[in-house]
């Protein structure tokens, strides 16, 4: 799996963190920081779940 | 589609008939068309979503406005208090994010997001539990029968909030009052009109107060500090920042904790779940959220554009009340909805909203709740309702649910 992370789409609601706290963090500005863009196949529901309630689509999978 | 004669349009907002459900026709609503008419307490029509993908969507869709001005905008107003909200002549009122639309809006939301990162807030913890666990020594020392909405549901959220933006606790009755007057229905314009001048003069006081001085350390004092570094804000819009920031952050969390605490004393089997494994506490918290989704109409928008929504076309310029509450009950996404099911995986409702207006302050609501309900339960395993269930005053003529009062013994 390889995910994208969009700072500019970001509205820093910190979903991703809460449901997939391994792959997503938010930086100083409370933005999105992923902590790998390449999911361990362990993280990779966590990260899906994470996808579907980021509330402004700034973050997607690119390759399952 | 079936065509509807003018006299059938349902009129929103609808009426409950179980205080801890839904209005039941929402699922009748949704089933014959998630997208559909209502009229609003003005007289206009506006459309009412109640299926939770088309909600999704459409909050998601930049080709929506939260201008709250826009005369389209569906408020729960009738025509003379929308015309007293519109006269209004306090600025700072209009000039908070939740009605601006982009480019501005993510602006200022920007000037803010670190504030309320998670991990900003996970450091608050240990205060939050300082004032949960004293807020729980004032409700014992007030005795059996004692109000939790004074001594917990509203003081816990109420001290947290006043000590991150910097607004003095001792103040709280004067917005307490305020905030009770404007988002209650049956409020007088002329009320309204004062209580909504009473708030906005209370925090531009402050404001010009923190203004004035040395940078407090403190969200309003911070935002200022930033704004003077990169000036994006004028002060109205920092004084209507403050209002929302003190409004949302003690009312709404105020009543999920009301709401929270008596559908677990209630429902004792969900209540036995969390009270013996805490690791459950947050996703039980987010069902709570989705059960209650007590924000209903603060997803209102209105189409700048046409756009197709489920077999409709919202037309630009009209109205839309994306309900929270109809869609977090959407049985094609969580299933058995009237069932609090603390497995589920409810983390996909819309309590918060959705699109990039969603809340803000949600993961301080969420530390807020798993803390109140972690130690309520552990220091008051007797808790009990000292009135029935179905009796409590319920905040059917508010914008935002709750319940006024809940008696408790221990």
């Amino acid at each position: 799996m390889h995910i994208t992370a969009d700072r500019e789409r970001c509205v820093g609601a910190g979903q991703c963190v809460l449901a997939a706290p391994a792959v997503f963090d938010q930086d100083d500005d409370g933005l999105v920081a992923p902590l790998t863009v390449d999911p361990t196949d362990g993280d990779q529901d966590a990260v899906r779940q994470a996808v579907n309630v980021c509330p402004s689509s700034a973050i997607w999978i690119d390759k399952e | 589609m079936t065509e509807m004669l003018e006299h059938d349009v349902p009129s929103f907002p609808m009426a409950r008939e179980c205080p801890m459900h839904p209005p039941a026709e929402y699922k009748e609503i949704r089933k014959q068309e998630p997208v559909s008419r209502v009229r609003m307490p003005d007289g206009q029509l506006a459309w009412l979503v109640t299926g939770h993908e088309e909600g999704r969507k459409l909050l998601a869709d930049p080709r929506v406005s939260s201008d709250r001005q826009h005369p389209a905008f569906p408020l729960t107003f009738t025509a003379e208090q929308r015309e007293a909200f519109n006269r209004n002549n306090r600025l700072s009122f209009r000039r908070s994010m939740i009605g601006l639309d982009a480019p501005e809006h993510g602006v200022h939301r920007k000037m803010l997001i670190s504030e309320f990162s998670v991990r900003r807030i996970a450091a608050l913890r240990p205060r939050i539990q300082e004032i949960v666990d004293q807020s729980i020594d004032d409700l014992l020392a007030a005795g059996q029968g004692a109000d939790l909405v004074e001594h917990v549901s509203l003081a816990v959220p109420s001290l947290v909030i006043c000590e991150l933006l910097g607004v003095p606790y001792e103040q709280r009755h004067g917005f307490h009052e305020w905030t009770r007057k404007l988002i209650s229905r049956t409020t007088s314009p002329q009320e309204r009109t004062e209580a909504a001048e009473s708030l906005n003069d209370f925090l531009d006081k402050l404001v010009t107060e923190k203004e004035a001085g040395e940078p407090t350390d403190d969200v309003i004092g911070r935002l200022i500090a930033r704004n003077r570094e990169n000036p994006v804000m004028t002060h109205e819009e920092i004084v209507g920042t403050a209002i929302l920031l003190l409004i949302a952050g003690h009312e709404t969390t105020a009543n999920m904790i009301s709401l929270g605490t008596v559908a677990l004393l209630e429902n004792p089997e969900q209540k036995a779940q969390v009270t013996a494994d805490s690791s459950l506490l947050p996703s039980a918290i987010e069902e709570m959220l989705r059960y209650f989704s007590i924000v209903e109409s603060a997803t209102s928008r209105v189409a700048t554009e046409d756009i197709e929504l489920g077999d409709v076309t919202i037309r630009k310029d009209e109205g839309v009340v994306v309900s929270g509450l109809a869609a977090d009950w959407d049985d094609s996404v969580f299933e058995n909805p009237g069932e609090l099911d603390f497995h589920r995986g409810a983390r996909h409702h819309v309590a918060f909203g959705y699109g990039v207006h969603q809340c803000l302050g949600q993961n301080l609501a969420r530390v807020e709740l798993e803390i109140v309900f972690a130690t309520l339960f552990r220091r008051m395993p007797g808790l009990s309702l000292a009135a029935p269930a179905d009796d409590l005053p319920y905040k059917n003529d508010a914008g935002i649910y709750g319940i006024y009062q809940v008696p408790v013994n221990f």
